[in-house]
């Protein structure tokens, strides 16, 4: 099927939306959403199909930014001891309908209270309707509300348990979307809560219309979206394509207009292609190799920085990510605030490293280096990765075994504080606030859990600590930037690479954006006749 | 017949019930714990895991779950998948026909060229003919599917454009799932160019799907062919006067077909590994690539209702060979 046969003949669809000549806009999506409520799943393929066209959340990210910007709240006032957060709501917002639901009102404080209050209180009859909330469990957010009031019906205020600046840009994430009260009372009489999570109902750009498991999600314009203007295209369809090659034929033959996830070795004929441009922009994660900064000799700073200095991270870059990353210098990526662009790279000198390895007395050392069992943006062949760690420690003398386990056994291993050998792991940002990469892989609180270093260094955390109560941005930005320093000087981690991420679209598609949370949007994208 | 029918269904409960009991089994011997898998980098807490394990009853003893799973089973109900929510059974009716379509489409393309093509090599043994036909039949039989679909890929819908690369339809058709089945319900739909455009959407996995099955039906075809030629009937056939073609293609195909049969039968759990790579590449919205989903999700409920139902398909695939066998030969349903 070409796209200029589908916009000629696509009457059909069109007719359905009102719209006299239709715009239809494929998206070549690389896997099936679990669900289409966003607050029960973690996993960026069901955002972009369910978050991202469906719903709205009080404060939004600003497509292609991590800028926290109005969303259903017109505005917001923080208390002086930051514990208190007053959002003023947006008037005049319809929720969609469909064959068992119409809305009775627009949308109001109720709405947001019932979001949030399902996720928290399990008095509620959505507490545990499909699963639970994992991300707004992760998120801390159980600890962190104390409660949400209504003020008045345009008026909501959530009550905070201790000042927190990331708080907002949390609110900004997909599982802080805002579903209709109305909607899931109606559900909950009818006996079918179920369908909030197949039937979505939200305040989005786009409106449900169906979805074929592994085939095709089908959505529609919102006629009553409260942004004028938007959402640029009649009809959004995800084509679901598993694989990288397949998509990328099918870009080619005009099957699709954009397509995320290419296979890097493809990159370089797209880019040749006429037919084809590649977007490109930094990914918000970064890929590390953490130290058990607990066990001898890896408890000093010294043998963690001789053995940084001994990998070679082009090498890396080149062969593991085949140009799709860049070299990494400090724990948070460079498209995030803060990001501390005076710390220097230890330099790759394996002469220096010896040295300095003998100077702290250790010889004839022998480590294991953990290498994960998937793939990920932020390690896409973390076993090749190993290899070449191997390869660059033995011209120092170090001796690495490489060990591997099943990727839910990796992941509760690694935790153990007696670890044995250094982890290959990643995180990639959720909410774009430096906090989110700064305390929950490094400060005092994650030894254990996601502090896979083991690393609770008292100067780091204070600062760190410091940092999330304060919410002026620029104070908060030389705190962070102070704490990256620490970082390197103590090196719990060496930091390998942030990825690239690549996005082919056709040339007809107008506005995308690459968004740095790793979303794919579509609000705002057009295409040309 | 009809004791013989019987004693076939009788061999049937014991199999279902070791089968369920390995598809229970096997998802639990593999590695990995669905919640830590669930829950990735990101990692929970202690009391939200064992709050989980409660909930998906991992707490319970293996025997009580065992139990609990077979009880479910007898009474139709294979759970709820613990990603989606959704019935299991719902969800492998909703795909199965999908597979379905693809795998007879495949097995007949499978059948309607191997045969002949088995036949015509047995009858010009040795010949050009057959020496081509059985080096190609060896090529298409250890062809890497992955690769063999990504190069007509390339070739028919890339350079060519002949064929769509993936999907059922194309994506402007949009219609009520009737029965599941993607000919029929765009034949039904009535809207133009639909039936055309869900047939040039089936060409390419099909045979992708038929080549293997295709290229063991010819050899089969073949082997069994030499073996009746050189039979004295056939030897009296031709030496009454009979034609040629009623010879080879009524007295000696007929006795021929059995281990062909067999050998059709036996690729129906072929077509299902087949399935599960040609649905991936194809983006075929079937139940090989929701079963393979569900293993790296360690999506339990799935994996063990889905290897279940798997698993009686292919003994009714077998039954029904074993009847077809009565049917052809009158000496196998006395014994």
């Amino acid at each position: 099927m070409k796209i200029k046969h589908l916009m000629a003949t696509c009457g059909m669809l069109g007719l359905l939306a009102g719209a006299a000549s239709a715009q239809t806009l494929v998206y070549c999506s690389e896997g099936s959403p679990e669900g289409f409520d966003p607050s029960l799943y973690t996993s960026g393929t069901t955002f972009d199909a369910s978050s991202h066209p469906i719903y709205n959340r009080l404060v939004e990210f600003k497509t292609g930014t991590t800028e926290v910007v109005p969303g259903l709240a017109e505005s917001w006032d923080v208390s002086e001891d930051g514990k208190t957060v007053t959002f003023n709501l947006r008037k005049g917002v319809k929720f969609h309908s469909n064959d068992q639901f119409t809305p009775g009102r627009d949308f109001n404080a109720d709405d947001v209270i019932f979001s949030f209050e399902r996720q928290g209180e399990e008095s509620n009859p959505y507490f545990d309707y499909a699963g639970s909330y994992e991300y707004f469990n992760a998120m801390s957010m159980p600890d962190l509300i104390e409660s949400v009031e209504k003020v008045d019906d345009y008026t909501v205020k959530f009550n905070l348990t201790r000042p927190e600046a990331p708080f907002l840009a949390n609110l900004a994430m997909d599982f802080a979307s805002i579903q209709s009260k109305e909607y899931a009372d109606a559900m909950q009489e009818a006996g079918t809560p179920e369908m909030l999570n197949q039937a979505p109902i939200g305040t989005g750009p786009f409106t449900f219309v169906a979805y074929q498991k592994d085939a095709v999600i089908r959505y529609a314009k919102n006629a009553d979206y409260w942004k004028e203007g938007l959402p640029k295209v009649d009809n959004l369809v995800f084509a679901i394509t598993p694989d990288a090659s397949v998509r990328y034929q099918k870009l080619n033959a005009g099957e699709c207009h954009v397509m995320p996830y290419p296979n890097p070795a493809d990159v370089d004929a797209m880019k040749a292609d006429e037919n084809i441009n590649v977007l490109e922009q930094e990914g918000l994660n970064v890929g590390y190799l953490a130290y058990n900064t607990t066990m001898a000799p890896f408890d000093n700073p010294k043998v963690r920085k001789a053995l940084n200095m001994a990998i070679d991270k082009q090498a890396i870059i080149d062969v593991v990510f085949q140009g799709s990353g860049q070299i990494a210098k400090n724990p948070i990526p460079p498209t995030m605030w803060s990001y501390n662009d005076a710390v220097e790279d230890d330099a790759y000198d394996p002469e220096a490293a010896k040295a300095m390895l003998e100077e702290a007395g250790v010889s004839d050392l022998s480590m294991k280096i953990w290498a994960m069992p998937v793939q990920r943006p932020y390690n896409p062949n973390a076993r090749r990765m190993a290899e070449l760690m191997q390869e660059d420690f033995s011209k120092i003398g170090v001796d690495v075994e490489i060990v591997s386990y099943e990727w839910g056994e990796y992941l509760e291993r690694s935790k153990e504080m007696d670890r044995d050998g250094a982890v290959l792991l990643g995180w990639t940002g959720d909410n774009g606030d430096p906090d989110n990469f700064l305390a929950v892989l490094l400060g005092c609180d994650a030894v254990g859990g996601s502090n896979r270093a083991q690393w609770c260094h008292e100067p780091f955390d204070e600062v760190v600590q410091k940092a999330k109560v304060i919410s002026d941005q620029a104070e908060r930005t030389k705190l962070y930037e102070e704490a990256q320093v620490i970082f390197k000087e103590q090196a719990p981690w060496a930091t390998i690479a942030h990825s690239v991420v690549f996005m082919p679209v056709r040339p007809e598609v107008e506005n995308y954006v690459v968004h740095p949370l790793g979303g794919h949007i579509f609000t705002e994208v057009g295409l040309a006749e | 017949m009809l004791r013989y029918f019987l004693a076939r269904l009788a061999t049937f409960v014991p199999t279902f019930l070791g089968v369920t009991l390995i598809s229970f089994a096997f998802i639990r011997v593999l590695p990995g714990d669905p919640i830590i898998v669930m829950a990735g980098e990101r990692g929970l807490s202690e009391e939200r895991y064992q709050a989980l394990r409660d909930q998906y009853g991992f707490n319970d003893p293996l025997l009580v779950q065992f139990w609990n799973y077979l009880t479910g089973v007898m009474q139709g109900d294979l759970g709820q998948s613990f990603v989606t929510k959704k019935p299991v059974w719902d969800e492998f009716f909703a795909l199965f026909p999908a597979t379905l379509e693809l795998s007879i489409c495949a097995i007949i393309i499978a059948i309607l060229l191997g045969l002949p093509a088995g036949v015509i090599a047995a009858v010009y043994r040795g010949k050009l003919f057959d020496r081509a036909l059985m080096s190609t039949a060896l090529v298409g039989y250890s062809m890497p599917i992955f690769w063999w679909a990504l190069l007509l890929i390339i070739v028919f819908s890339g350079n060519l454009g002949w064929t769509p690369v993936s999907g059922r339809i194309d994506l402007l058709y949009y219609f009520d799932n009737v029965t599941g089945f993607m000919l029929i319900d765009s034949a039904l739909s009535g809207q133009d160019g639909a039936f055309w455009s869900a047939i040039r959407h089936l060409i390419l996995p099909s045979i992708v799907l038929a080549t293997i099955p295709l290229a063991v039906i010819a050899r089969q075809t073949r082997s069994a062919m030499l073996e009746v030629l050189s039979e004295d009937y056939i030897r009296t056939a031709r030496a009454k006067g009979l034609p040629p073609a009623r010879v080879n293609g009524l007295h000696a195909l007929r006795n021929a077909m059995i281990p062909v049969i067999t050998v059709i039968g036996l690729s129906v759990g072929t077509l299902l590994a087949g399935a599960i790579l040609t649905e991936t590449i194809f983006s075929w919205p079937g139940i090989g690539k929701w079963m393979v989903d569900s293993i790296f999700r360690r999506d339990y409920p799935v994996v063990q209702g889905g290897l279940l139902l798997i698993a009686v398909l292919v003994m009714l695939v077998n039954l029904t060979v074993d009847l077809l066998y009565g049917l052809i030969n009158p000496k196998i349903r006395k014994r």
